[in-house]
């Protein structure tokens, strides 16, 4: 994968977060525990100072590297399930992925996060955006990248009535209804950043 | 060399408070250690702090850790696989409520318990 692209997805999924990390948070306030876009705006800004060295290393290992800088930097239990997503995904891919791949890639970051949290799909938590854009990705009709965030978003919008099973957001029962899921939220904000790039850059 | 408690909080309050109970029962029989906190001071856990606790208290006996909530939990089972494989199988997350489930592990292992009795012990509270 060329430079140039490369830079622009990791700008994008840093400015994904810190364009919307209050929200993120109030989001989490309102059924959690007020600290998901604080986490991950101090993983991101790790991102961003490391943005040179990252520019030069080959997809696999960028991903990698991403995943334990927001394993060690983001704190609570969204490090270890964002740091699972990027390290996975850097071992399923080669440096430049085709459709396919980024599909088994996806499919496999998606089963690790899904591993590492204990949880599965309808329970309100950020899995509720990965397996359905998964899933899309892996459907036999190739996906432009705006179906795919268009997915996302959808999946995100979905976890609103659900009363959440997993997460801080378990402790409030019913009365986790009828708020997004900061995790969900988060995820397809990263998703639609990484979306419009590719949209953009490539054919 | 008995097994080593760490218990691992979001609050460092309340990781030393659960210390220093477990100290009350023990004395200086079992090593302890306590971490509470992010990087930058927010109530959250630290993979890099929990990985400094398990290691100040680390012997050949293992260590049990209790945690709190989901964070706690999720990023000692991280930090726990990064670890050498020589250690990894050494140190347990014990299922047991943060408080009453160090106190009771490191009762246990004051009599010289093996590891997977003082995690037994602990998760005992959890099936009552």
């Amino acid at each position: 994968m060329d430079t140039h692209l490369k830079v622009a997805l990791l700008d994008a999924l840093i400015a994904a977060v810190l364009d919307n990390w209050e929200m993120l948070t109030e989001l989490d306030r309102a059924i959690g525990d007020a600290d998901h876009g604080i986490n991950l705006k101090r993983g991101v800004e790790a991102l961003q100072a490391d943005r040179d060295r990252l520019s030069t290393l080959a997809l696999p290992e960028a991903l990698a590297s991403i995943g334990r800088t927001l394993v060690m930097t983001v704190g609570g239990a969204s490090g270890p399930l964002f740091g699972t997503f990027f390290m996975e995904l850097g071992k399923a891919l080669e440096d430049s992925p085709n459709r396919a791949d980024l599909a088994a890639g996806m499919a496999s970051a998606s089963a690790a996060v899904a591993a590492r949290g204990k949880s599965t799909l309808g329970q309100k938590t950020l899995l509720d955006v990965l397996l359905p854009v998964s899933d899309r990705l892996a459907a036999g009709e190739p996906a432009k990248p705006g179906d795919v965030a268009h997915v996302a978003a959808a999946a995100a919008e979905a976890t609103v009535p659900v009363v959440a099973q997993r997460g801080r957001a378990s402790f409030l029962g019913q009365r986790s209804a009828g708020h997004m899921d900061p995790g969900a939220c988060s995820c397809m904000l990263m998703i639609a950043a990484v979306c419009r790039v590719l949209e953009e850059e490539t054919p | 060399m008995n097994v080593a408690i760490v218990i691992v909080s979001h609050s460092p309050k309340v990781a030393e408070g659960a210390a220093d109970m477990v100290r009350q029962m023990v004395g200086d029989s079992v090593s302890i250690a306590h971490t509470g906190g992010t990087d930058d001071d927010r109530l959250g856990t630290s993979i890099e702090r929990i990985g400094k606790a398990i290691e100040s208290v680390w012997c050949e006996a293992g260590v049990a850790v209790l945690v709190d909530l989901g964070g706690a939990e999720t990023n000692t089972e991280m930090l726990i696989e990064m670890l050498d494989k020589s250690q990894r199988g050494r140190i347990v997350i014990c299922n047991a409520p943060i408080v009453e489930g160090a106190v009771i592990a490191a009762t246990e292992a004051s009599g010289g318990s093996p590891l997977e009795k003082v995690r037994a012990a602990a998760e005992e509270l959890s099936a009552q």
